[in-house]
């Protein structure tokens, strides 16, 4: 049988987003994957050029849709860097629990995601649902469900809403109660074994060889988290666990995700404990937010994502405009050397488990 | 592989009885959140159309559009924002940063509709879904966390009371670098100062320019305004307004809506002080075409000299003829030295001479020379005479010599500080008649002398007025007066001057209670309770209850021609009176004011050039 070219995009309900894959299949086994990014380039860095330190707030929450306030924070603390501003320390709290609940959102929001490659519909309508009540909470937060635009430089926008810490301790003992449904139910579903288990492996050497960070690595025991590596944040003054497994298997990271989530909640219980009262922003530059000015000078900042390092360089002329950002998306490995390398040799059916496992979001690498 | 459990399943049907996650659209509703970022509203009476949310929003979904009929008025555009629903990102930048408050968001977030065009629209008080506004539940407003605006202004060194009441120096500081780029940081570039600058001064541009630290494109928007369209914003006296002008532009400047305005005086003052005088040439450069044609301005106060300026940069040559010894009118003999130092007016006046205008200085018109022969002479003529006579309150005692008025005292005073006269007679105890800027002046000039003669300020304002509010002295004027020991009393009338028994030395002033100062038709007509009265020490009693033009310059034949509003001479927009040939500006068209006068000498020397490219001496 001759070699066929299949295209992987949008259009089917395993892809993640507008990305897409050119695969060159013999039989239903995968011979050469290209990925292909493109749809979605909008240029968000070079957009960034263009805007004003402020608005690019705005922007930036679209480079991950599912978990945008990592760009937010990354933006903010890299700006804080440069014009060394320090943050209060309500403000930072309040962006340890924004962090975490967006961590929370976007693992049920993957959890979910593997119902579709694997034909295990229930866990998609669960996590979908559960993520829901994380958003209502972004919802009070922020104002918004999806672009929370709610951590700035200098801090948040506002302060917590009255109430609010209720409903997060009510939606923290909801979930708890929740997780070990999903580990009886889901993670020991007969379907999802025979569909994860041994599929779309990768050992530590590859991870390390084309950047894998995340959950990624930490499947093949590698317990790398930056909020221990080189905590940011409060991350030093909270207790947690890193989970990790061995197998390095598409079934050992998506069952690493309850186990993640667990974490976050003890996170942000800790929190919501220690947090004290008092302001909520500083001011970056003086002026308006039409004249803000970030002084000269470059700052690197990374924060762990759902799918592992995130980062964001900001360069600064000393103007009113961002001289140049460069976003590290922590899909970037995964997404095009993981794709190219990895999936060769695996069945077509195979591929979106990769890319559901593994998280592979489409703006971060068409950025 | 997992153990088979026979009742693992059983988890997933206990849902069956729960109620179900989803909402059936339309049946139910979901209320939003408190905060949430729905659908604008725009509180139309608060909104002044100043653009500061189109500035802001990352989308470019907001455009201003000009709404037709909307009511004019100064400190207001006739603008509203129209929001493009197809772009807007719903992050509430345009709240955050709104300099009034009107513009908010809403709980509502479901439109539908098959027209793209009804997506895009102006949002009122009644919101996107014209809704009452009592029912309208709104979701994201501004608090101070994230609030936009930096509404503190960075206010200048000044010096304390005490110590600036012992000398004439200037006692505002000029702004450091570091405190111009951060006071024009705040700056939100409406352009509403603008509109109401009376010469239309481009406030935002040097603003911007300060900002960026570009002080010779700063000084250049001073002195050239808006070049293509024939230097309009252009102020040559840019030293003196950027010390005592009235600032207008600060009064209605968005920020004041919540904060503190921006201190476009201090600004101005900053690039002019910035920049050495010398440097002034070679970085404001005009190209002028001689005309042919003579322009003679009588008077070389702020009007004049402004006239002088333009029609210099038109090509015309310019004759001043000034009275007295030094040119500047009212700024070198009526503002006093501590806030308006004679170095900034030279500096201002070297610049306009530096044009080839030619000032004659020591010659009135009308007596030194007369008005027939700048007829002949010239061809054209720009009256610029000012207020030069003070009123008198008449009342019993009035003409005795220690009642003295207070422009010419206050030009005694500077002459003495400058050397040019001698020690004009300074008593111990003053009574100042007047609540307006120049009682002002010359309480503090007084107060001042007093403690550097006699070490102690004793010094009594009274004014008709009631209260402070009603004085039509600008409010600081009258703080910095009460905190350098002036004692300020509103509220009450002259009656007569109380002598001692000799009737040679005057013991005070005897004053009743004034019940109203202006009548139902808002003329000046005051009423008195006689019942009431007060006694103020004073052995000198100065009046500064208003001055009156002088028209003696011109000839009977003349001044017949012309028509007159009170003792205001009426002119076209162009400042060109009855008399084709003869322009008028200043105080004696538009009242004291500097800028007012400015704004006179550029209209009136566009329209002197439009009156001489039009008509050939025959």
């Amino acid at each position: 049988m001759g070699e066929v070219k299949l295209f992987f995009g949008p259009n089917h309900p395993g892809m993640h987003g507008n990305f897409s894959v050119h695969m060159y299949v013999e039989g239903d086994i995968v011979v050469k994957a290209r990925p292909m990014p493109g749809f979605l380039h909008r240029g968000f860095e070079k957009l960034m050029e263009r805007r004003l330190w402020y608005q690019n707030v705005a922007l930036i929450p679209r480079i991950c849709v599912p978990e945008p306030d990592i760009n937010e924070a990354c933006y903010a603390m890299a700006i804080e860097k440069i014009a060394r501003v320090e943050v209060p320390e309500r403000a930072q709290w309040i962006r340890m629990i924004v962090l975490e609940l967006a961590r929370i959102a976007n693992h049920l929001w993957s959890f979910g995601g593997i119902g579709g490659p694997t034909g295990m519909y229930t866990s998609m309508y669960w996590a979908v649902a559960d993520r829901d009540r994380v958003l209502d909470i972004f919802e009070e937060l922020s104002g918004a469900r999806i672009y929370h635009m709610y951590i700035v430089p200098g801090g948040v926008r506002k302060d917590l809403p009255p109430k609010l810490e209720d409903k997060i301790y009510h939606l923290l003992d909801y979930l708890e109660a929740k997780i070990p449904e999903y580990e009886t139910f889901i993670l020991k579903n007969r379907i999802l074994h025979t569909r994860l288990k041994g599929i779309a492996k990768i050992d530590t050497e590859t991870c390390l060889k084309i950047g894998v960070t995340g959950i990624g690595l930490r499947a093949t025991g590698v317990p790398y988290d930056i909020r221990k590596v080189d905590p940011y944040l409060f991350y030093d003054k909270v207790e947690f666990e890193v989970p990790t497994a061995t197998e390095g298997d598409a079934y050992a990271r998506i069952s690493l995700k309850p186990k993640e989530i667990i974490q976050s909640i003890r996170i942000i219980r800790q929190c919501l404990e220690k947090m004290p009262s008092g302001p909520v922003n500083v001011k970056i530059g003086e002026g308006s937010g039409l004249r803000i000015r970030v002084p000269r000078g470059m700052a690197y900042v990374h924060v762990e994502s759902t799918r592992g390092e995130y980062g964001y360089l900001v360069v600064s002329d000393g103007g009113e405009k961002p001289y140049r950002v460069a976003v590290r998306g922590a899909s970037y490995p995964q997404g095009l050397y993981g794709v190219e390398h990895l999936l060769p040799g695996t069945r077509i059916d195979d591929v979106p488990i990769w890319l559901d496992s593994m998280g592979v979001c489409a703006p971060e690498i068409d950025r | 592989m997992p153990e088979k459990s026979l009742f693992a399943p059983l988890i997933a049907w206990k849902n069956l009885f729960e109620k179900p996650v989803t909402i059936r659209v339309p049946n139910e509703k979901r209320e939003a959140s408190p905060r949430y970022r729905g659908f604008h509203v725009n509180d139309w009476n608060k909104c002044i159309g100043c653009g500061t949310c189109a500035k802001i929003c990352p989308t470019d979904a907001i455009e201003m559009v000009e709404v037709p009929d909307m009511k004019q008025d100064y400190g207001m555009k006739p603008q509203r924002p129209v929001i493009d629903y197809g772009r807007c990102s719903f992050c509430a930048m345009c709240v955050d940063i709104c300099t009034t408050g009107s513009l908010n968001m809403t709980r509502e977030y479901i439109f539908v509709s098959p027209n793209p065009e009804d997506f895009r629209f102006a949002p009122t008080e009644k919101g996107f879904l014209k809704k009452e506004p009592s029912q309208i539940k709104l979701g994201w407003v501004r608090d101070e966390n994230s609030d936009l605006l930096d509404l503190d202004r960075v206010w200048p060194e000044v010096l304390p009371a005490q110590e600036r009441v012992t000398s004439f120096v200037e006692f505002v500081k000029a702004y450091s670098k570091e405190q111009a780029v951060a006071e024009a940081a705040r700056c939100v570039e409406c352009g509403i100062c603008t509109d109401r600058c009376p010469q239309h001064m481009r406030i935002p541009e040097y603003i911007k320019a300060i900002w960026r630290d570009d002080l010779k494109d700063a000084l250049k928007w001073l002195l050239k305004g808006l070049e293509s369209e024939n230097y309009l914003g252009a102020n040559p006296l840019s030293s003196v307004c950027g010390r005592v002008c009235t600032h207008r532009c600060e009064e209605v400047c968005a920020i004041s809506h919540r904060g503190e305005p921006i201190a476009i005086r201090w600004l101005k003052r900053y690039i002019v002080d910035s920049i050495p005088v010398e440097k002034w040439y070679e970085t404001v450069v005009f190209e002028r075409v001689p005309k042919g044609k003579k322009v003679a301005i009588v008077g070389s106060g702020p009007a004049g000299l402004s006239a002088a300026y333009f029609l210099a940069t038109l090509g015309y040559e310019v004759d001043i003829y000034e009275s007295l010894n030094r040119p500047g009118g009212v700024m070198r003999y009526g503002i006093p030295r501590y806030r308006l130092p004679d170095e900034a007016l030279d500096r201002d006046i070297a610049f306009i001479e530096s044009l080839g205008v030619r000032i004659y200085t020591g010659i009135t018109v009308g007596k030194d020379i007369p008005f027939q022969k700048l007829r002949e002479a010239y061809d054209a003529i720009f009256l610029s005479t000012g207020l030069v006579l003070g009123r008198s309150t008449k009342i019993p005692g009035s003409d005795h010599p220690d009642v003295v008025q207070a422009l010419p005292l206050l030009r005694e005073i500077r002459d003495f500080l400058r050397g040019d006269g001698p020690e004009p007679k300074i008593a111990k105890r003053v009574v100042v008649i007047g609540g307006g800027n120049v009682a002002m002046d010359i309480a503090r000039s007084l107060a001042r002398l007093q403690k550097m003669k006699y070490g102690e300020v004793n010094v009594t304002v009274t004014c008709l007025e009631r209260t402070f509010d009603e004085m039509p002295a600008d409010k600081e004027e009258i703080e910095e007066a009460m905190e350098e020991g002036v004692k300020i009393y509103p509220g009450w009338g002259p009656k007569e001057v109380i002598f001692y028994p000799d009737r040679d030395s005057i013991k005070g002033l005897k004053c009743v209670k004034c019940k109203e100062v202006f009548d139902e038709n808002g003329r000046f007509n005051p009423k008195f309770d006689e019942s009431e009265f007060c006694f103020y020490d004073g052995d000198m009693i100065v009046e500064a209850i208003g001055q009156a033009p002088d028209y003696s310059c011109l000839p009977e034949e003349w001044r017949s021609k012309l028509q007159f509003v009170g003792n205001r001479i009426l002119t076209n927009n162009l400042r060109q009176t009855q008399i084709p040939w003869l322009f008028a500006g200043g105080d004696i068209v538009n009242g004291p004011d500097i800028i007012h006068g400015i704004a006179d000498g550029y209209w009136a020397a566009r329209g002197i050039d439009e009156y001489l490219r039009g008509t050939e001496r025959p």
